[in-house]
């Protein structure tokens, strides 16, 4: 009689359980206590193990299934059993195969101490992450995708299906251009595919979110303030106007925009939006900017600003901002950003916070710069220093994660060298 | 009885149930609501009922004018609408018994009485009050629902609706059937068969009008053969309801007709059950139109861990769209991750004969969205399996992208439409393209192979016209 592995309770809180690796292999001789699998739990991943001694012969969830607790996961019995209905009614001929292997040997103790390394069955979640390409090379795509590929000429090797079983659609294809998929095409600089990864939430990034938005609302944000020395910024500012003439002139603002689309690719956890099932994390810095106009504010959007320089990011924030006030922006230039800096330094404020624009996960609010006593070299001077508050969605972006973002953003500005690099 | 539950669902219609045994096979303890009979409106006042009717007015019509050439003599034929409803009634029994057997398979709670959601996923049934651990799921319905504008409230005598027409004891001498839809051309085939004088008003342009012009223009042709009088693009001005019959003026083509018949069949609009059952206060929001507020990829209502799904939920109110949106939100509650539902593949049937069958979309909104298509078409006049059955009315009609021939619409127009319209939601859902439609062999002879002709003419490769 075989005995149903169940995704256990492993923890007191705990409702369903993701498994993510099988330790075992269908066939494998197991012994009572043995690990079988890993599971996250919504507090941490811990282990599985059987419950009798037999071989496993089914596994029936592939690695990375979400499960409820107390549902079945495999089944340990004997090899050739005939499994019960519903759970396994299919099971018992593909165990067979598997199940000979160890019975060569005989040293079915051997076989139980396997490395763990063994290849897994893939998961249904990962299924996404990777390239609709099977071991023998088969690119698996809907005739249709194939049709729209031939044309365009598309890679299909190069995209990520999200069809059953990861299979190609129609839809992975939108956007998609011929240069994309195939590799080795020309270098860009950014790298090639689509320009953002989804990834499902984790158990304990699921428990975040639910346990803070019950907290504090729909959006939990928490704030992190930062002081930044901007002498040297103003040194840069001031040695560009000298050597490149009044019209060349960068703001305040540009290198801002900038500062912080270089520091989201340093961090690309800070440059993601919240999709409630799961977290979309951007390849491009698009950096959205608050302007005020005339009876509220708009956020226009300067696109890719990790690969414009700061001329270009000027010359964009400057037009963006005039086509705001007169209303003349269309959608596509405010709608998009992975991130929003928000500037009131001009109004003489030294520092406040910034409402998160959803789906964005953080928002800087940039106040004045003034000059305050800093201590230098163990001397109290007057330096120029500007306070910065990101506001953090916590259900994507944790208090370490902000906290590393804004140190980046404050050895860029504090050497803004590394803006023009 | 236990009054706590993984899963507990507001309404045991087929969104509802099937959600139910969704939920249990994935080892969720689930509880069903229902304060009548389990099936809802499709078991026991929709769907299935009418499909029993049909087959009567079916066998009726070829008993009547095709038996002598099919070799077959029969005296003097009569019909009896109340026996015929008797028998749609046993089905209906029949049915809905074999839902409950369902449950009890399952291991699901059946809670008789009429439930109220509470906040924190509660529901009240009567003094009780159930809690759910995961997720309540709203699938309470809809029902019929008349236009009391034109001065035509449902009376339940001369002014009837479906609930009423599925149990009347005999067949009115004449009736006008309000609205040209599903549900009022299959009454009009109904009723006609049953030796009504019929009369179908239509206020858009053609009866059938969410299906494509081709099949509303066959359907038409088909009916007026059969002495069904078809007013489409009519406007009701006027409605007298006596005692025993209603007058009707009508404004046909700048034209006024008066229609004066023993009862009139309201068979527009339904309106959906989201009153006084506690949704304001558990804090589900309704759309403007009416239907519950769900993020459409999860069908969660704006009320944390309270879901909505069936004819409540929106448009199409179809049951079969309604199970699978049961699945769907079992599975998610499960912590499964199911695939989208395609919305724009789901058919729509309507059962009368010749039957009407579609996916996807009809030319005229390909028009409107300005896509290069190309149509194929197949007349069953030209199917060999169709003659031999005496079943030539209608064709298939397949519209395909100009440039990669993926199929953006199909419809079909006859005998056995409702039965063969899968063979082109299993390609549209699989993405195939008209090629591999027509390189899967098809029987021969068979209904089906006017699918693969059509495919063939879209390409200008049609063997058989």
């Amino acid at each position: 009689m075989a005995t149903k592995v169940v995704m256990e309770a492993l923890s007191p809180t705990m409702e369903e359980g993701r498994l993510v690796e099988w330790k075992k292999n269908e066939g494998d001789q197991v012994a009572t206590g043995d690990v079988i699998a890993e599971v996250e739990t919504d507090k941490a991943v811990m282990e599985l193990v059987a419950r009798a001694s037999g071989t496993l012969l089914k596994q029936l969830v592939a690695a990375g299934a979400t499960v409820p607790v107390a549902s079945a996961v495999g089944w340990i019995g004997e090899p050739g059993e005939s499994l019960p209905d519903g759970d396994g009614a299919q099971a018992a001929a593909p165990a067979a195969k598997p199940a000979a292997k160890p019975a060569e040997t005989g040293a079915a103790s051997a076989s139980a101490a396997k490395p763990a390394s063994e290849p897994v069955a893939p998961a249904a979640s990962e299924e996404q992450a990777a390239p609709a390409v099977t071991p023998s090379g088969r690119v698996k795509a809907s005739p249709l995708a194939r049709r729209i590929a031939k044309e365009r000429g598309i890679d299909l090797a190069g995209i990520r299906g999200s069809g059953p079983e990861g299979r190609v659609i129609q839809r992975d294809l939108e956007g998609v251009t011929a240069s994309a998929g195939r590799p080795g095409g020309p270098m860009a600089t950014r790298q090639p595919g689509p320009p953002h990864r989804d990834v499902p939430l984790t158990q304990i990034r699921k428990t975040i979110a639910k346990r803070l938005v019950q907290s504090i609302g729909p959006i939990p944000t928490f704030y992190l303030t930062s002081e930044i020395d901007m002498e040297r910024a103003a040194d840069f500012r001031e040695q560009i106007k000298v050597t490149r003439g009044e019209d060349a002139k960068v703001s305040f603002n540009d290198l801002v925009v900038r500062a912080v689309a270089l520091a989201l690719q340093q961090h690309p956890a800070c440059n993601a939006w919240w999709q409630d099932d799961h977290i979309r994390y951007w390849k491009a810095s698009h950096v959205g900017m608050a302007v005020a106009v005339e009876d509220g504010l708009i956020t226009p959007v300067v696109r890719d600003a990790d690969l414009k320089s700061l001329w270009e990011i000027g010359a964009e924030a400057r037009e963006l901002a005039g086509k705001a006030r007169k209303r003349r922006l269309t959608p596509a230039e405010y709608t998009g950003a992975t991130f929003s800096v928000s500037n009131l330094g001009m109004y003489d404020i030294e520092h406040f916070t910034a409402v998160i624009n959803p789906p964005e996960a953080g928002i800087l609010a940039v106040g004045s710069i003034a000059e305050v006593p800093a201590v230098v070299g163990g001397a109290v001077v007057p330096r120029k220093r500007m306070r910065v508050t990101m506001s953090c969605d916590h259900r994507v972006i944790d208090g370490a994660t902000g906290a590393e973002f804004l140190r980046t953003l404050k050895q860029l500005l504090e050497h803004p060298v590394a803006l023009v690099l | 009885m236990s009054t706590t539950f993984d899963l507990i669902v507001l309404g045991g219609g087929p969104a509802g149930y099937v959600c139910a045994i969704r939920g249990a096979q994935l080892g969720l303890s689930t509880a069903v609501v229902e304060k009548d009979k389990l099936g809802g409106v499709c078991v026991n006042i929709g769907c299935i009922p009418t499909k029993a009717l049909l087959h009567s007015a079916r066998m009726a019509n070829v008993i009547a004018h095709e038996a002598k050439q099919l070799g077959i003599t029969v005296g003097e034929v009569s019909t009896d609408y109340g026996v015929a409803m008797k028998r749609s009634r046993q089905v209906s029994e029949q049915n809905s018994k074999g839902v409950e057997f369902l449950m009890k398979k399952n291991k699901v709670t059946v809670i008789r009485g009429t439930g109220t959601l509470a906040p924190g996923k509660q529901v009240k049934v009567g003094n009780d009050v159930y809690t759910a651990k995961k997720a309540v799921v709203i699938a309470t319905g809809s029902r019929v629902k008349g236009i009391p504008a034109l001065g035509l409230e449902i009376n339940k005598t001369t002014v009837i609706s479906s609930d009423e027409a599925l149990f009347l004891e005999k067949v009115p001498a004449s009736i006008a059937i309000i609205g040209a839809g599903a549900v009022g051309s299959e009454f009009a085939d109904i009723f006609n068969a049953f030796g009504s004088s019929v009369t179908l008003i239509e206020a858009l342009p053609r009866i059938l009008p969410l299906e494509d012009a081709e099949a509303s223009d066959a359907v038409a042709k088909s009916f007026r053969k059969r002495k069904i009088a078809v007013h489409a693009g009519a406007k009701v001005v006027k409605a007298d309801v006596g005692p025993n019959s209603v007058t009707l003026q009508l404004e046909v083509g700048g034209k006024t007709e008066t229609v004066t018949a023993e009862k009139v069949l309201m068979a527009a609009g339904r309106a959906v059950n989201t009153e006084s059952m506690g949704f304001k206060e558990a804090g589900v929001q309704l759309t403007d139109r009416g239907f519950v507020k769900v993020n459409p990829k999860t069908l969660e209502t704006t009320a944390a861990g309270v879901y909505c799904i069936g004819d409540v939920a929106g448009p199409p109110m179809l049951a079969h769209k309604g199970s699978r949106e049961g699945v769907h939100v079992a599975e998610i509650v499960a912590g499964q991750q199911p695939h989208p539902i395609m919305y724009d593949n789901v058919p729509s049937v309507t059962y009368c004969h010749p039957e009407v069958a579609s996916i996807g979309l009809s030319e005229e909104r390909c028009k409107e969205l300005k896509l290069d298509y190309k149509v194929g078409r197949f007349p069953f006049s030209a199917n060999g399996r169709a003659r031999a059955s005496n079943e030539t009315e209608g064709f298939v009609k397949v519209i395909r992208g100009a440039k990669y021939g993926e199929i953006l619409g199909a419809h079909i127009v006859g005998g056995h439409a409702s039965e063969m319209i899968h063979e082109l939601a299993v390609a549209r859902e699989n993405e195939y393209t008209v090629e591999e439609v027509d390189l899967a062999v098809h029987a021969h002879p068979t209904l089906s192979e006017a699918i693969a002709e059509a495919c063939l003419d879209s390409m200008g490769r049609v063997i058989h016209t």
